[in-house]
């Protein structure tokens, strides 16, 4: 019983936190100089009755405490975020549909972050000491330190200009008008330096801390048996070392997820990659502050379900939070 | 105030032992060579970054009278570089010193009154780390409008629960300690407690936590202003990389973009470096390792 109660215990709390957000969103919003009405309507296009209808829906006629009225029950009962005047489209609809090149990217990045990170982390642990081992692990420090924008742009330059290898923007070749495996292989293409920008990022922290975890596995009783026993040293490596190592890659793969986002939109804004980070770029540079409201409601609300999850899959986990409900 | 000056008589050890860390070297090395130019700037052949120079000297290539070339606009890049720093530097100290201000004294409170007081500000804490920083970093200069205070203003906001976290767990080991007990036992106040005998014992761990902040401040300075959120009247490194980037004639001038990367990863590569010897160097066992 520990575990249903934990985790109504978590969820609440989840709820709890974007209920706050929901409100710091609305508040944040009105900090804007000059009359916040104006600021989010104030394109020349808009008709004077599509304003009208503007202001009667989102209550931005009335008192502070109406508008936030009005901005709880579209948001609630409509799922209503707002209307881009400058996209001349419903907010949610601007946002929905850049999410999936955002995955794209992300899980990309993600999976082979990870594969290359644990194995090259391993192999350093493994080897420590050695001049592998400090190479690799210089090299994932200066990485990981280095901002994705700013790697993004080298790549850009050598990769791009000087080389002139990949294509530099977007995600598919202008008026190319390709279709099945042609198509796949374009945007394949095209996505190769912003999901290296971010790779590069991602993998150093996954080096460190398998290395780390490598070094302590190695340390252990069960190694050293096996290695008394005589079992070859690749056996070893494979089927006993990397096992145990490779579990605090599952933890940190979870906490990253706030990180995870600032690089997306860094590579999305150079590589001008059609997804949710690109869309906050341009929401900036033309002062779309629907958009920028419903983006920033979007991206903390996935960082609270993601961290959710994690802990909801750490109280599976976790013996201790099933039996003594997490006290 | 005897405790204080002892403290700073360490503080000033730790910054020699920093000599005896690889890392601390080169970060020492690299800060002082950007302190050079911060101070000297002006005087090292640099002229007016923001004008627009003459169209004969529009996108001109690395040369001996410009020596990193110059941009779109005809103006000196050597110049908008070296004067960049001081930018950099600015926000980079000033946000640092904001957020480990701020975050001291909430981790101090919070840490030493604890019960309720401390709940409340660990849950707000605990909301501000929830929030994805990068979105509410633009978010925020976008609403505030552009200028170096604002940036400051907004590092601030979004990275002060990071040092209140780590002085607040500090806290609450110093504050169980018998020079606490035996102030507390005759009778000093809530106040000269927490300044005058807990603060001084968490000024080493302010200090590694300050430069973790200038690392994060420089990064968060010049991500803004490549996103276009600078005040487009004061050249940073991040502004000559949005300047670049939207210039449309980027891949015309690959020495555009050369300058302000090597500066801003050598200024973050330095602050890392150091913040790494400041923590290996504040770990127990360090001196007696090397013998000192």
């Amino acid at each position: 019983m520990g575990l249903a109660r934990f985790a109504i215990r978590k969820v609440s709390a989840a709820m709890l936190t974007i209920f706050v957000i929901i409100c710091v969103n609305f508040i944040i919003f009105r900090i804007v100089p000059g009359d916040p009405v104006r600021m989010m309507f104030r394109d020349p296009r808009v008709g004077a009755e599509k304003i009208q209808e503007m202001y009667r829906k989102f209550g931005l006629s009335g008192s502070l405490g109406e508008q936030f009225g009005a901005y709880l029950r579209e948001l609630f009962l409509r799922g209503d975020l707002g209307f881009s005047f400058a996209r001349r489209a419903p907010v949610l609809e601007v946002i929905v549909e850049r999410i999936p090149q955002t995955l794209m990217l992300i899980l990309t990045a993600l999976i082979i972050a990870v594969i290359l990170g644990t194995m090259l982390g391993a192999l350093a642990g493994w080897r420590t000491g050695t001049k592998f081992d400090s190479i690799i692990i210089t090299v994932s420090l200066a990485f990981y330190s280095i901002p994705t924008f700013i790697m993004g742009i080298i790549m850009l330059v050598i990769f791009g200009l000087m080389l002139g290898l990949f294509p530099m923007s977007g995600m598919s070749t202008i008026g190319a008008d390709l279709t099945g495996w042609a198509h796949v292989k374009d945007v394949l293409w095209h996505m190769f330096l912003p999901v290296g920008a971010i790779v590069v990022w991602y993998i150093g922290e996954y080096i460190i801390v398998t290395r780390n975890s490598m070094q302590d596995v190695l340390d252990q009783d069960y190694i050293i048996s096996a290695r008394a026993k005589g079992i070859k040293e690749s056996a070893i490596l494979r089927r006993h070392a990397l096992r145990n190592a490779i579990l605090p890659v599952v933890t940190i793969t979870g906490v990253n997820v706030a990180f995870a986002v600032g690089g997306v939109i860094e590579a999305e804004t150079v590589f001008n990659w059609p997804g949710v980070g690109r869309l906050l770029y341009d929401s900036v540079m033309g002062r779309d502050y629907p958009v920028l409201q419903g983006l920033f409601l979007i991206f903390a609300v996935a960082l609270v379900v993601a961290n959710l999850v994690v802990d909801l899959i750490y109280g599976y986990i976790d013996p201790r939070i099933k039996v003594g409900g997490g006290q | 105030m005897p405790r204080l000056i002892s403290v700073l008589r360490s503080t000033r050890k730790s910054l020699k032992l920093l000599l005896t860390h690889r890392m601390g070297v080169v970060g020492v090395v690299i800060f002082v060579i950007l302190a050079i130019i911060v101070i000297f700037g002006p005087l090292m052949r640099t002229v007016d970054p923001i004008r627009t120079g003459l169209p004969e000297n529009i996108l001109v290539p690395p040369s001996a009278k410009f020596w990193f070339g110059t941009d779109d606009l005809g103006r000196d890049i050597w110049s908008q570089a070296i004067l960049g720093a001081r930018i950099a530097l600015l926000v980079g100290f000033l946000a640092a010193i904001a957020t480990v201000a701020v975050g001291t004294l909430i981790g101090l409170i919070s840490g030493y009154f604890g019960g309720k007081i401390d709940e409340v500000l660990m849950r707000i804490v605990d909301f501000f780390m929830m929030l994805p920083y990068l979105p509410l970093m633009i978010v925020l200069a976008a609403v505030l409008g552009p200028s170096i205070w604002n940036v400051i203003l907004v590092v601030s906001i979004t990275y002060w629960p990071f040092t209140a976290r780590v002085i607040r767990s500090q806290v609450l080991s110093l504050k169980e300690r018998a020079f606490v007990e035996s102030s507390k036992s005759v009778g000093a106040s809530d106040s000269l407690l927490i300044f005058g005998e807990i603060m001084p014992n968490v000024v080493p761990l302010m200090f590694a936590e300050a430069v973790l902040m200038v690392t994060w401040a420089i990064y968060a300075e010049a991500v803004l202003a490549f996103l276009g959120l600078g005040d487009p009247m004061t050249i940073s490194w991040g502004m000559m990389l949005n300047f670049a980037m939207g210039s449309g004639v980027m891949t015309m001038a690959p020495w555009w973009v050369i300058p302000p990367i090597v500066f801003i990863c050598a200024t973050i590569l330095a602050f890392t470096f150091l913040g790494t010897a400041v923590s290996d160097i504040l770990k127990p066992g360090y001196r007696e390792a090397r013998g000192l």
